[in-house]
């Protein structure tokens, strides 16, 4: 796939381009199968090797090209084909479907109505991408070419226009670069919302050589997939973000940073690496201009706080990932003591967009403080699950409701979580607030780098912080005193609150120990901690209280704060659940309605579970 | 062959040009190799690098990914994520350490299956999900997970 192409200077480039554009023009039909980590898990790779077949079989009188590409965002409903000419937008394709596919819509035009999407609401369907309403609040910047090219094709990404940016780029003054980035008002994606041309800008200007870029994508944060699906899908809008940032702030050398559970994406930014050093896109004497850079990838070793700018310098030091204190510049003094620039990888894949079509035109969406879009990874119990783009300034209740359809299975929405274990939990009535990092800020959760988890009338509050804490403490890396202990202290709080033995007073003393991590805490990870915790007592308190003074968890989460029973009228007498109860706490004859003994029950919950009769409930 | 030149140690250490910052992508090279990090491969390492040993032990004990010990015939991971948390990861969990009597990052007595609880796979639209020896497997319950665990292949006899 890859070519030996050597490109000198920028007219080579374009002169290739249009070579490429000209044999993709050449070829009717192409059938475009996502192998995104959610698609492939469905078994979308076995898919993709079928139409190949096909292809193979209907002999060389068509032209058909069979592609793999990167996450549509759309994972809910996997794994999806898509068939040009028509955008034709097939979802929940099987094995046996490829061959009716293949037939009728490659070979004859005609669409298999069974596989389009049906909206679930209006029950219309949706012949094309652009008819599905999950599509159509979205504005796609990051994600504009997922789902479009084969990530490991560099042909792909030049025939949408790749790599124009960095030879326009390379025809600009440094600082010329840096000021349309600020005029674009881009904010750093990782979380902390950084201006990033203020960033580039002191990195230029600190004093030292070599001096280094580094993308971050060791995106810890669970319930977050909007990097994995970049670096994924295309990872040559990376690169060519890096290389530009590089050029702007005077760097030959850069990392990526790639967490250790993402190897796909590990895999095509290697690919990507290759192919663009190959093309002279990469390494020296980039495209005949006299500018160096070169790159290489780091996998992390699986420490969540490794996403922590310092921490992950640390890493690629060759050290446990400890940070240190913020006092000293990591511009100034970052990787190998010598002035560093971080970006996370979304950061860094908005800057192509930028360069190409203006600082004006980026900033010309969202809000006064929070310009172009984000990417949610937006999951939990809603209906469409999936990765989506939105402009900055759409309200949560847009996303929730109108892009994810709603809440799962008709239930009430409760909350919705951002930010990842450091953001916090908005509830219903602070859905129409804007997606704007200040706003969520004030609202006591933060953007973080996307993950949105929705969460429905069965969540229990308290358990959810409780769970952002546990996974906290385990990541903490125990450097400093008051993450260390002030998490576990926290969590020992939380944790009898949730066996029942709640304390009065206890409320406050999680509000003294959050304060003091706040305070004192040495990074990110510590200082921001308490967030879940104080977010869930702002707009849940009543649900702590109950917890603590009445020993109930009103959402029925908490074992032990409440009861399992059996319905009588329900109940058939099949003897399933005493069967299956561990510790037979159940009796009852055959065809008569049972009873749970509850001085005996565990609240395991295995009766719940194996009554096809729904006879159990939690009281 | 002596603790100073194994050929294994010498291979990875030049894939690298000896830089002592590429330590992290050297251990995953060993681990790749060794299924795990050998006390001897750590000791031989440290003498190539020039570096203590305890500096080794350090980062190979602070990241979540290396092991000290051997896995087991089959690899099992579950995704302990937010979302998986939500939809019941936990009782998985809990239910497959009681099973099997192994406890998250350690290894069947018999070898059978190393199990690992991760933070989040990104795989959310799947949730529960577990990934054994790389096939993903979306929406799993207790009993689904056990029942996959229990099919797996036992430990053929391999002569050492």
């Amino acid at each position: 796939m890859t070519t030996a192409v050597k490109l000198t200077n920028p007219q080579e480039l374009e002169a290739y381009r249009a070579e490429v554009k000209a044999r993709r023009g050449a070829i009717a039909h192409t059938v475009r199968v996502c192998i995104g980590t959610g698609c492939a898990a469905k078994g979308s790779r076995r898919i993709f090797e079928l139409f190949q077949e096909a292809a193979a079989d209907a002999g060389a009188d068509v032209e058909i090209t069979s592609k793999c590409v990167g996450c549509h965002g759309f994972c809910e409903r996997g794994p999806i084909v898509v068939i040009e000419p028509g955008h034709i937008f097939y979802q929940r394709v099987e094995e046996p479907d490829v061959a009716e596919i293949f037939r009728e819509t490659v070979l004859s035009g005609r669409v298999v109505e069974r596989l389009l999407y049906v909206d679930p609401a209006t029950s219309a369907v949706a012949q094309t991408e652009a008819a599905i309403p999950f599509y159509q609040a979205q504005q796609r910047i990051v994600l504009a070419a997922n789902g479009l090219i084969d990530p490991r094709s560099i042909d792909d990404y030049l025939a949408i226009g790749g790599y124009a940016a960095l030879a326009k780029a390379l025809t600009m003054p440094p600082e010329e670069i840096i000021s349309e980035v600020e005029k674009a008002g881009l904010r750093g994606r990782g979380g902390g919302g950084f201006p990033a041309a203020r960033k580039w800008r002191s990195c230029r200007q600190a004093h030292g050589y070599p001096k280094y870029v580094i993308c971050n994508g060791d995106e810890g944060d669970p319930g977050a997939f909007m990097d994995r699906s970049v670096m994924e899908g295309n990872p040559h809008s990376v690169l060519e973000g890096m290389i530009i940032g590089a050029y702007a702030i005077g760097s030959d050398q850069g990392y990526i940073y790639v967490r250790n559970e993402y190897p796909l994406a590990v895999e095509h930014l290697k690919i990507a690496i290759g192919q663009a050093r190959e093309m002279g896109l990469l390494g020296d004497n980039i495209l005949g201009t006299g500018f160096s850079f070169d790159l290489k990838i780091t996998r992390g070793g699986g420490a969540f706080v490794c996403g922590e700018s310092t921490a992950l310098m640390a890493s690629l030091e060759g050290k446990a990932g400890e940070p240190r204190a913020k006092y000293v510049h990591t511009v100034e003094h970052g990787l190998n003591d010598q002035p560093t620039n971080l970006n996370n990888v979304e950061t860094w894949a908005n800057v192509p967009a930028i360069i190409n079509r203006g600082g004006d035109w980026f900033a010309g969406i969202g809000t006064q403080r929070s310009k172009g879009t984000k990417v949610f990874s937006l999951v939990g119990n809603v209906v469409n699950t999936g990765l989506v783009e939105v402009p900055m300034g759409i309200t949560l209740r847009r996303i929730v409701e109108e892009i994810g359809g709603g809440v799962q299975g008709g239930k009430a929405f409760k909350a919705v979580q951002t930010g990842g274990p450091s953001g916090g939990c908005i509830p219903a009535e602070h859905l129409d607030t804007r997606v704007d990092f200040d706003e969520l800020t004030g609202l006591g959760s933060m953007m973080g780098s996307g993950g949105m988890i929705v969460m429905d009338e069965n969540t229990c509050m308290v358990h959810v912080a409780k769970y952002f804490l546990g996974f906290l403490q385990d990541e903490s890396c125990g450097k400093c005193t008051p993450c260390r202990e002030g998490i576990s202290q926290m969590l020992s709080i939380l944790d009898r609150i949730t066996h029942g033995d709640g304390q009065d007073g206890d409320l406050d003393r999680l509000q003294v120990l959050a304060d003091l991590l706040a305070g004192t805490a040495l990074c990110a990870l510590g200082k921001t901690a308490a967030n879940p915790v104080l977010s869930t007592i702002r707009y849940f308190r009543g649900e702590y209280e109950e917890h603590i003074k009445e020993k109930r968890c009103p959402a029925k989460v908490c074992k032990g704060l409440f009861l399992y029973e059996v319905v009588a009228d329900a109940c058939k007498g099949c003897g399933i659940c005493k069967k299956n109860c561990p510790v037979s706490a159940i009796s009852g004859e055959r065809k008569q309605a049972h009873l749970i003994d509850q001085a005996v029950c565990t609240k395991c919950g295995a009766c719940l579970e194996k009554c096809p009769f729904t006879a159990i409930v939690k009281v | 062959m002596t603790v100073e030149n194994d050929p294994l140690i010498e291979d990875i250490v030049a894939r690298y040009d000896g830089d002592v910052g590429m330590l992290i992508p050297m251990l995953q090279d060993v681990q790749a190799e060794c299924g795990y990090l050998p006390p001897m491969k750590l000791r031989a390492l440290a003498a190539c690098l020039q570096v203590p040993l305890t500096r080794l032990y350090g980062v190979a004990t602070f990241y979540s990914s290396f092991r000290l010990a051997p896995k087991g015939q089959h690899e099992v991971t579950l995704c302990m994520g937010t979302v998986c948390h939500l939809k019941g990861a936990a009782e998985i969990m809990a239910a497959i350490c009681e099973e099997f009597k192994v406890s998250p990052g350690g290894t069947t007595d018999d070898r059978r299956f190393s199990l690992q609880g991760v933070n989040c796979v990104g795989a959310c639209a799947l949730a529960p999900v577990m990934i054994v020896d790389g096939k993903y497997y979306d929406g799993v319950n207790r009993d689904a997970a056990l029942k996959l665990l229990r099919a797996l292949p036992a430990e053929e006899e391999v002569a050492s």
